[in-house]
């Protein structure tokens, strides 16, 4: 009698999304993921860019409610894993305040085929961009400061 | 009336000048709790951006408050 294919799903000890105040090791993130049935992984890393929209940025200042970045990100990477199944996963977001380069989101993707790994990857981005709790400060060079999304949104009349 | 605690994030946070405070008011819904909040603390943010969450799950602005709640208020996300 064969053991159903169930049993051979590795049990998961990780969180597959976290929020961290430090710099993302994202090396060691990759490792996390390795996995003898994958041929490949995909990643994609948000840095500190040094501008948004016209106006020079010196740093970014990130804020999360972590409880439900927790909750709403494992349903994005389980939804991703129904569309593009995938072996490994996991997804770290940065919080404080970040200079420029700096890593401030990684996503990491390791499938048996890298399509379901570049598609996966770029789902899941693309998802907690607009699903999770997190919000982002820009301070600018001139030493004023704003809340991305939300000032310019009013100021610039987009309605409800 | 009901007593229904809020807790601000972000923009909202440096709008009301506090993170969390406990109201008496009467609202029905999560929307009611958002403009009772935006017009004391003198936001313009309209809501159409913006979530909420009841009692740590994430609701919808027609989700009923009832006494006791704590609604949560995230002004539009940016993360990544």
């Amino acid at each position: 009698m064969g053991i159903p294919s169930c049993c051979f799903r590795r049990l998961r000890v990780d969180d597959v999304i976290e929020v961290t105040d430090s710099v993302i090791d994202t090396a060691a993130l990759q490792r996390s993921l390795k996995n003898p049935a994958a041929g490949g992984y995909c990643a994609f890393e948000g840095w500190v860019r040094n501008e948004n929209e016209g106006h020079v940025v010196e740093r970014l200042e990130y804020e999360a409610y972590e409880p439900l970045v927790i909750v709403e990100g494992e349903k994005v990477l389980a939804e991703a894993r129904e569309l593009f199944p995938f072996l490994e996963a996991r997804c770290v977001h940065r919080v404080g305040l970040l200079e420029l380069g700096e890593c401030a989101v990684w996503i990491g993707v390791a499938s048996a085929h890298r399509d379901e790994a570049f598609k996966a990857c770029r789902h899941i981005i693309d998802e907690i961009k607009v699903r999770l709790p997190i919000w982002k400060k820009e301070h600018y060079a001139n030493g004023d400061s704003g809340w991305v999304n939300c000032e310019r949104c009013a100021a610039h009349g987009i309605a409800d | 009336m009901k007593t229904i605690t809020v807790r601000y994030f972000a923009m909202f946070r440096e709008h009301a000048g506090v993170a969390e405070e406990t109201l008496s008011l009467n609202a029905a819904t999560a929307k009611d709790v958002f403009e009772f909040t935006r017009d004391r603390h003198g936001s313009t943010e309209p809501n159409g951006h913006c979530k909420v969450a009841i009692n740590d799950h994430m609701a919808d602005w027609d989700t009923a408050v009832s006494d006791g709640d704590t609604v949560l208020l995230f002004p539009p996300v940016a993360g990544g």
